[in-house]
Parts: C-alpha cells; structure tokens; sequence
C-alpha cells in the first residue's frame, strides 16, 4: 500500500522539521521529490541524504511570483507535479492589539495566499493529466484560535475554506485537495520549552506526548497515495487526540 | 475559414474530445459541445496559450460559443 514508485512530489517548506519528514517520506515510497524552502543549505543537506530521485528548488514564496515561478521549475525538474505538499508558512506572534498591519499582512501572504498560488499554478498542469494530489498542512489552531496568533489562525482557518473550494472545483477531474492539522509536534521551536512546560503541555495531550513529525508525514503520505483517491476536501486532524472536531 | 478560426477548432475538438463536424461556428461550449464550467475555463487558458493573448475574466466569461472565441481572439490579433 500507499506505494508512490513513478510519482513526483513538490513539498515546500522542506527545510523546515515537518517539511523534511513529509519528503523522506514521500521518497521513502518511491517518489521523485523536489524540495523548496528559503534555506539552501538544509535543502542540499536533505538532498544529499536522499541521494536519489530529488530536486532543490529554493524559492521565497513571500514574493508573488515565485509561486508560479516554482511550479513551472518543478514541472521542468521532474516532468511534472503529481502531489503538492503546500507546507511551508511562517509565524509573527503578538496579541492583536498590538500587532501591525505588516505582522498580519505577512503570515497571510506566505500561510494563505501562497498555497492558493501555488495550488492555482500547478492545477493548471493537474488539469491537463486529470490526476493530482494538493496537500496543505494547517494546523490546530486553524480550528481552535490561539491567542497571541490571530494572523496565523486566521490563515490556517482560510487553508480550511480554501482546501474545500478547491477539493469541489477539481473533483471532476480526479484531483483531491486535502489538509492535514497537525497539533503540537516536537520541533526546534518546542525543544525551547523547560521540563515544566513541556510537562504542562503533554498533560493537555490525551495521547500523552508531544507530536513528532514522522506522525505528521504519515498522514501526509495516505492523502498523497492512490488508496486515498476517495478522499477530498477534508480536514485530517493529527494532534494527540487534543482537539476533537 | 481563417486561420485563427482553424486553430481555435482544432482545440476544441483535442481539448473536449468531440467530432470536429459538431465544432460549427454557433456551437456552444456547454449546451452542445458538452463542456462543463472547468472546461471553458481551461479552453480560455489553451487560447490564451496558443495566440499569445491575454483574455480577462470578465470577457472570457462572454465567450460561450466557438465564434465568440474566434472573434474576441481575431479582435484581439488586429489591435
């Protein structure tokens, strides 16, 4: 099962923890991967430990037309994108009350706007094969709020609305649009916690333990397999059992 | 028939998989060629493509039949 031999995958935010998981993964299984991300250095670190069958495409998906720009690389670099992991986003915290306009405007150009770009440009070509798999990674707070992350929420949220638009618009074709919500997962960012905290946290998890990205991957992998092919349009939730929705 | 006229036929006829005979100049997309709304829009994308043209929304949603294509792409060429 969930074999993906002859298929290409486009992860982006591949130099980040869940990023990275999401391509081994997705090579583990046979695919062809391409990896972007704004940081050269852990792409060809990640590439060279694939060592086959990947691609670095580094691009900076604040700018507009770096969407349309990767895809048209991606599809040059593998002959085309069966699957698109629209993973890569960015966090700027702070209560709203205090937060600028340019804090809001940049989490929902990079979390939000640029999957539907990069959705846009690579169903064009989706179209054309009458297959694909669109995979975007929200996340928990999409659908509980947190506060101090009203840009950030906001824009999992729209992921939300945006993966449902899109699994109805494509359906007919055979394309499935799908997200993943992770919730809390070990990473960089939480390794900064103390044991009391960590502590704290792992008590709200009803499966008892932070998240690790493979958990993540995982879920990423059956949405992108052909066993998947019934699914669209849905909300796979990967948290510890932490928000039941 | 022109030649813009024979090449938005010949799209037609390879992107909706229909007799070239049913792709007369009155047909429409949707009621008689059996296009659904995806269909039209990537036939605008296809034009678009094939004659260099860029076509907005808000006239591609004017373009219901083969001869609205062909006289909004011809239109288009002699600006």
């Amino acid at each position: 099962m969930f074999d993906l031999t002859g298929k290409t995958a486009l992860v982006t935010g591949a130099s980040g923890g869940i990023g990275a998981e999401i391509a081994r993964a997705l090579h583990a299984q046979g695919a062809v991967v391409a990896l972007s991300g704004t940081r050269r250095e852990a792409l060809d670190t990640l590439a060279a430990e694939l060592a086959e069958r990947v691609h670095v495409l580094p691009a900076d998906l604040s700018v507009a037309e770096e969407a349309a720009r990767l895809i048209a690389d991606a599809e040059a670099a593998m002959g085309k994108v069966d699957i698109l992991v629209n993973n890569a986003g960015l966090t700027k915290d702070g209560l709203v009350l205090r937060m600028s306009d340019a804090d809001w405007e940049k989490v929902i150009n990079v979390d939000l706007a640029a999957p539907f770009r990069l959705s846009r440009a690579a169903l064009k070509f989706m179209l054309r094969r009458k297959a694909g798999r669109v995979i975007n990674i929200g996340s928990i707070v999409g659908t509980t709020g947190n506060p101090g992350q009203a840009n950030y929420c906001s824009a999992k949220a729209g992921l939300i609305g945006l993966t449902k638009s899109l699994a109805q618009e494509v359906a007919s074709r055979g394309i499935t649009v799908n997200l993943v919500a992770p919730g809390f997962i070990e990473t960089p960012m939480t390794d900064a916690l103390n044991e009391a905290q960590r502590a704290d946290l792992s008590g709200k998890i009803p499966l008892g333990r932070l998240g690790a990205p493979k958990d993540i991957a995982a879920a990423v992998l059956y949405l992108a397999s052909e066993e998947a092919g019934w699914v669209t349009g849905t909300t796979l939730h990967v948290n510890g059992g932490m928000a039941m929705s | 028939m022109s030649e813009i006229a024979d090449k938005v036929k010949k799209i037609v006829v390879e992107h909706l998989g229909v007799d070239e005979a049913k792709v007369t100049p009155e047909a429409s997309f949707i009621d008689d060629l059996g296009a659904d709304s995806l269909d039209t829009v990537e036939l605008v994308m296809a034009f678009e493509e094939a004659f260099g043209v860029e076509i907005p929304e808000d006239a591609a949603e004017k373009i219901t039949t083969v001869k609205d294509a062909i006289d909004y792409i011809e239109k288009q060429k002699a600006e």
